[in-house]
């Protein structure tokens, strides 16, 4: 037992350290970057890392550290939209779903499936073929996506709590159904949205990266990771510190926000 | 713990891939290449050829739109004359023909043994067929306008007799356009027929298109058997697949993929023939004030842009045409607008915009060098206050929004010429052209094309042509940029690749070595 727990704590920890560094970068990257992520030089065109390119040069003589800064913004503020909408969202549709039932809750319920069960990233791609590319069109499409998962986790918590006697207890006693759903039963989700919130956002940042890297997200000169993950393909065998770079902070990101959810869950689930 | 596994799994595959992608890509690759390639050669005559788009839906030889359907479909058609690398006409489907000295009558005498791909033999009612034909459907409006100064087509056996209503030196060069097919023919948009030295074979969309060579070819019969172009929307995956040895050949490379290809492939290099430029929509806000077409104009550092995107490969100009068209060519014009942020802004300020402006820009995604020239436009326009935004859009969407629709502010592309007339670059920009694609009118302008188009004399015809080059550049019609340096990497076993003053390659040129 005693093990178990240390485990988890290590999760949490080595997550939260390198979440944390993500998430300080990142938002250093807001205030503050070495370079002007978009100035271009035509005589430090491709430099390999040194002191002062810390992760070198692009093809345009771009500080690719400062893009990287710039791009793990763009990428952050998009996963954190995307799991806000889908979330959100999916606690609404879950939560209706779940403490009402009926044939609403069927229609719902198999609606979400159906999305489930088809590709996202398919989707995705035909969501943007309609409403067009860019940041915000993809934080759209992408939250549209992201909805069944909550929507299905939270709606089976709630399935579950509303038969337990407390929640009977307050019916009788005449609780609005919207203050026993938000005071009552939300709460109680948290073990399992968590995680889920987490899992979603690593999926969110992937998401980011694989849509900018097909060029239908993010726009260039912007900088994102996954658009830079991309820009970087072309250079790959003569100035391979543009990926390495690149895909190492989309790597941190997501083993970061991986471990502290493993974490989390595991905490949750010995509850 | 699983998760925790699988998360290690994937950095580890990551960095492999990573290390063995950059490092150790280049001796591996070369070795494996060199191998796979002599042992092909040697197997089967054929080779694969990577391209950047799918040729159009429809393959009708007067119904081509893009540029990269005319660069492979120039091996399967052919009309009464056809270019040559060095922007002559040489004879065709004719043997022979004449001009009469009043540049009215031209008399063509049909070569004997021409047959068409589908076993027909091409008579002079096929070449009736095609020109009728041709004029009515074509949707290169130039070649549509001369045609229709046809007063009389006659054929007398072999003979086919063309007259004229006005002289006209360019109409040679539009023959070369009517491309010659079978008379009755209607499955041209699915099954190409023609006479040239290789015959259509198949199509997959979005996948590869196949010409075999045509045994029962008149001239010097093609030495490969059979080519395959494979379509790549994607430039990455492109030169990926060439680096790998998976692609014999690929035009239209740039220098930074040049640079990087590690598979030993030779590389040859000449100009794209075409006009690289912001191209504005002169009808919308705010490009519909020559000033602010101006400002934009000194706003970009051409010299700079070279070197950022292309080391410095690549040829400035200044109007509507390349610099391999010598004879109208002006490179004075290259220099009109020197780099300037400070009257651009000035120009700006008188234009009514003293803030700046902003706009968006329209670029096909899947040509890297424009994509790039963008982006570096971006950059540079900020000097002079000038906001732009990219939007990038796939190849399709791009036809049929900015080119067909003219749904757009500024696009960056290159445009080429179908025929090898100066009248190929210029007739665009005609008042009320279909192909106007940014809506330019000017009077001046229409008036010296059409002085240059019903001038007899070629000296005086060139003049007028660069008259039209001239008021192109004093109207900043676009941000005329750069002739791209095209780069070519060819399977060292192979020989015979020529550069045309045309967009397209010649594969009955090209062979394995002995």
């Amino acid at each position: 037992m005693k093990k178990v727990k240390l485990n988890a704590n290590i999760f949490t920890l080595c997550g939260g350290i390198i979440a944390g560094f993500v998430t300080v970068l990142t938002v250093m990257g807001f205030f503050w970057t070495p370079y002007d992520p978009n100035a271009m030089d035509a005589d430090a065109k491709k430099l390999a890392p040194s002191l002062t390119h810390i992760l070198g040069t692009d093809n345009f003589g771009r500080d690719i550290f400062s893009r990287v800064l710039e791009g793990a913004g763009t990428t952050f503020i998009i996963a954190v939209s995307v799991v806000a909408i889908g979330c959100l969202l999916g606690i609404i549709i879950g939560a209706l779903c779940g403490y009402y039932g009926g044939a609403a809750d069927v229609i719902l319920t198999r609606i979400c499936d159906s999305i489930t069960a088809l590709p996202s990233f398919l989707l995705a791609l035909v969501i943007v073929s309609v409403i067009g590319a860019g940041t915000y069109n993809i934080i759209i499409a992408l939250g549209i996506l992201f909805i069944p998962s909550f929507a299905r986790i939270v709606r089976a918590e709630f399935a579950k709590e509303r038969e337990r006697n407390y929640i009977k207890s307050a019916k009788l006693m005449g609780v609005s159904d919207l203050r026993i759903m938000l005071v009552h039963i939300l709460p109680n989700t948290k073990g399992v949205l968590l995680p889920a919130i987490t899992i979603g956002f690593n999926n969110a940042v992937l998401s980011e990266a694989s849509m900018s890297f097909l060029g239908i997200g993010v726009q260039p000169p912007f900088a994102s990771l996954g658009a830079m993950l991309s820009e970087s393909q072309t250079y790959l065998s003569s100035s391979p510190w543009y990926a390495i770079g690149t895909g190492g902070m989309i790597v941190l990101m997501i083993l970061g926000f991986s471990l502290l959810s493993e974490g989390l869950s595991r905490n949750s689930s010995k509850i | 713990m699983k998760r925790l596994i699988a998360i290690f799994l994937m950095i580890t595959v990551l960095l492999v891939s990573m290390c063995s992608l950059s490092g150790c890509f280049g001796t591996t690759s070369e070795n494996n290449s060199g191998d796979d390639l002599s042992s092909s050669g040697a197997k089967s005559n054929e080779i694969v050829v990577g391209i950047a788009q799918d040729p159009d839906n429809s393959l009708d030889p007067y119904k081509m739109t893009a540029a990269g359907t005319r660069e492979v479909m120039f091996n399967v058609f052919e009309g009464l004359v056809k270019p040559d690398s060095d922007g002559n006409f040489v004879c065709a489907v004719a043997s022979d023909y004449k001009i009469s000295d009043d540049l009215l009558t031209y008399t063509f005498t049909l070569r004997e043994n021409v047959v068409f791909h589908n076993g027909e033999v091409c008579d002079a009612n096929d070449v009736l067929y095609s020109f009728k034909t041709c004029a009515a459907t074509s949707v290169t409006s130039a070649v549509v306008t001369a045609l229709s100064d046809i007063t009389e087509i006659s054929a007398e056996g072999n003979v086919i007799t063309i007259t004229l209503g006005s002289p006209n030196t360019d109409f040679i060069s539009y023959v070369s356009s009517v491309y010659i097919v079978p008379d009755g023919y209607n499955e041209q948009d699915t099954k190409p027929v023609g006479t040239g030295p290789f015959k259509f074979l198949s199509r997959s969309v979005q996948e590869n298109f196949i010409i075999v060579r045509n045994d029962e070819y008149y001239g010097d019969k093609a030495s490969l058997e059979k080519v395959t172009y494979r379509i790549f929307e994607d430039a990455t995956a492109l030169f990926t697949a060439l680096n790998s040895g998976a692609l014999d050949l690929v035009a239209h490379l740039t220098i930074e993929q040049v640079e990087s290809l590690t598979n030993g492939y030779n590389v040859l290099e000449g100009t794209m023939n075409l006009v690289q430029a912001i191209y504005l929509n002169n009808a919308v806000e705010p490009f519909n004030n020559e000033l602010v077409r101006k400002a934009l104009c000194y706003a970009v550092d051409k010299d700079a842009m070279l070197d950022l995107t292309a080391d410095g490969h690549g040829t400035k100009v200044g109007s509507s045409m390349y610099p391999a068209f010598t004879k109208y060519f002006d490179e004075d014009l290259a220099e009109a607008y020197p780099y300037n942020p400070q009257k651009a802004k000035e120009l700006l300020a008188q234009a009514g915009y003293p803030d700046g402006i902003s706009f968006l820009i329209k670029v096909p995604s899947n040509y890297g060098p424009h994509v790039d020239t963008a982006v570096t436009l971006v950059e540079q326009l900020k000097a002079s206050g000038i906001a732009a935004k990219i939007e990038l859009v796939d190849w399709n969407t791009w036809l049929s929004e900015v080119y067909g629709e003219r749904n757009f502010q500024a696009t960056v592309v290159g445009f080429d010429s179908s025929i090898l007339t100066a009248s190929g670059m210029l007739a665009r920009w005609e008042t009320g052209n279909g192909k106007n694609m940014i809506n330019y009118s000017n009077a001046d302008f229409d008036t010296a094309f059409a002085l240059a188009q019903s001038t007899a004399d070629d000296a005086e015809k060139t003049k007028h042509y660069k008259r039209c080059l001239e008021i192109l550049s004093e109207t900043a019609a676009n941000v005329y940029l750069q002739d791209l340096a095209d780069f070519v990497a060819i399977n060292p076993e192979l020989e015979g690749y020529e550069f045309y003053p045309l967009y397209l390659i010649d594969m009955s040129k090209i062979g394995y070595k002995e």
